[in-house]
């Protein structure tokens, strides 16, 4: 089933436009950060201004165009947002888990700032002692 | 007018999409280590969701909303288990 789009008054196609817009932008700055950043624990925060506001804008940017060309509310596609919103957490607590495991495994506790290096020393060094 | 305005929108968006897919795959390519990689592969499913979302709007079709949403599916159960392949070494223990 194809849509006409000239069937779209022109203030519902502009808020659709706007929209689609914000939420490609986003996902262009979050892949950027993605490449331009320097650590992994800094880069695995990037990808998630595509996830967050990046899929919301498209997926509201869509519904609203949708729902002005059928003249009749389109909902189905914020499941997708909400099935992205959910499951992007998981999958980055998983990763930047096992990433802390193959780091610490291999000697380099490289995600710790300096003040917890040195607590973490000085625990070390009391467990060795007791 | 109003569809003149969607479909170089969309058009904008798409490209822009498809760069974010290009600097997706240069992270992937480059990556320093395994991490990365799965990563900036989670990074590309997402792209290529939105991207198949955006190919919805310009067609005018709602088919493409249900392959979004497996691509969304399926980008979530890889990384999983390759984050998972990366903690333990298998996937099904």
């Amino acid at each position: 089933m194809t849509i006409d789009f000239s069937a779209v008054p022109l203030w519902a196609a502009i808020l659709g436009s706007a929209f689609l817009l914000l939420g490609a932008g986003l996902s262009l700055i979050g892949t950027f950060g993605l490449v331009r950043l320097q650590t992994f624990y800094e880069r695995i925060h990037a990808p998630t201004l595509g996830t967050s506001w990046g899929t919301a804008g498209m997926v509201m940017g869509s519904m609203i165009i949708f729902s002005a060309a059928t003249g009749r509310p389109v909902l189905h596609h914020i499941l997708i947002g909400i099935f992205v919103t959910v499951t992007t957490p998981i999958t980055l607590m998983m990763l930047g888990r096992a990433t802390l495991y193959r780091d610490r495994s291999e000697g380099n506790s490289s995600p710790l700032v300096k003040g917890d290096q040195a607590l973490l020393q000085e625990q070390n060094s009391e467990g060795g002692a007791s | 007018m109003s569809a003149l305005i969607i479909i170089i929108t969309v058009w904008i968006a798409q490209s822009a999409l498809a760069l974010a897919m290009c600097l997706c795959v240069y992270r992937m390519v480059r990556g320093p280590r395994a991490q990365d990689r799965i990563l900036a592969l989670d990074a590309l499913y997402v792209c290529g969701m939105l991207q198949l979302l955006a190919f919805g709007v310009r067609t005018g079709s709602t088919v493409y909303f249900e392959v979004s949403l497996l691509i969304g599916t399926l980008g979530f159960v890889s990384t999983v288990s390759l984050a998972k392949f990366l903690m333990r070494g298998e996937v099904i223990e």
